[in-house]
């Protein structure tokens, strides 16, 4: 408990913006969904800081289910990808720039 | 001496995250991510957390990013360029977050409320994974619930849009 929680709030900060300008930058669509993994776990970083920091539970349960959310975002995210490049053989995101409808 | 430790896995964090956003390899990127989830994971074990820190390492490390490099080894996705065109916006944006937290972080310091030393001696009494299991199963069932309902739909979905041919079929 001797570390403040400020520096806490930094590095997820830090994370979280690493992450963003990830989800900006990159052309694959694997290495976005990675990126959205990051931001996520700088929430997480937040979250388990600031329960120490209070001494109540209720933010690692909140981790809890924010790991549910990722878990679902990964196996759709990833079947999204599989069919993507079954239809395009590609997983650049320049090259999905046609909507069906 | 906790600084120190605290230290340690920041700049670990820090240093994988941003290999994770700048290798060219998406293998490489996700063993980058491994090695920060880990680090997390440490991190947790230092905030009393230890409960979080096994399944972080088991639902993160094991699950996820698994399925991570089932996918990157199953596409067979050769080198690309890596930056988009508005990588150059993208950085202006992530550099004006930053200033932006810096500024209120120096301006209005961190007004974060003292502690309340009440309720942490009682949860340190019975152990972590007791205690979340206890807020868990009373204060969040309705949640807890919900979240399963998520993982269901996330598997239906999964298995329908990656299966071949269900939708053209209908």
């Amino acid at each position: 408990m001797s570390v403040p929680v400020e520096y806490y709030m930094v590095l997820s900060g830090l994370v979280f913006i690493i992450g963003l300008v990830g989800v900006l930058v990159r052309k694959n669509l694997i290495i976005i969904l990675l990126s959205i993994e990051l931001m996520l776990n700088a929430t997480n970083i937040n979250f388990v800081a600031f329960s120490s920091h209070f001494g109540n539970l209720a933010g690692q349960v909140f981790v809890f289910f924010t790991l549910t959310v990722a878990a679902a975002e990964v196996a759709v995210g990833l079947a999204i990808i599989i069919a993507l490049y079954r239809h395009h053989a590609s997983i650049n995101v320049d090259d999905f720039r046609l909507l069906k409808w | 001496m906790a600084t120190f430790v605290f230290l340690y896995f920041a700049a670990v964090i820090l240093v994988a995250a941003s290999l994770v956003v700048v290798l060219r390899n998406p293998i490489y990127s996700a063993l980058s991510l491994l090695v920060m989830f880990f680090h997390v994971a440490g991190l947790y074990v230092t905030l009393h957390a230890e409960f979080l820190a096994a399944i972080q390492i088991i639902v993160y490390a094991g699950a996820i990013l698994v399925l991570y490099l089932f996918v990157v080894m199953l596409l067979n996705v050769k080198r690309e360029e890596r930056f988009n065109q508005q990588g150059t916006v993208a950085l202006f944006l992530g550099l004006v977050l930053l200033t932006e937290a810096v500024l209120l972080a120096v301006s209005r310091g961190f007004n974060v409320a003292t502690p309340d030393p009440g309720p942490e001696g009682a949860a340190k009494a019975v152990g972590n994974t007791e205690s979340i299991g206890e807020v868990l199963y009373s204060t969040y069932l309705f949640p807890f619930e919900i979240a399963s309902l998520i993982l269901l739909v996330a598997m239906i979905g999964a298995v329908i849009l990656s299966k071949k041919g269900i939708m053209e079929s209908k």
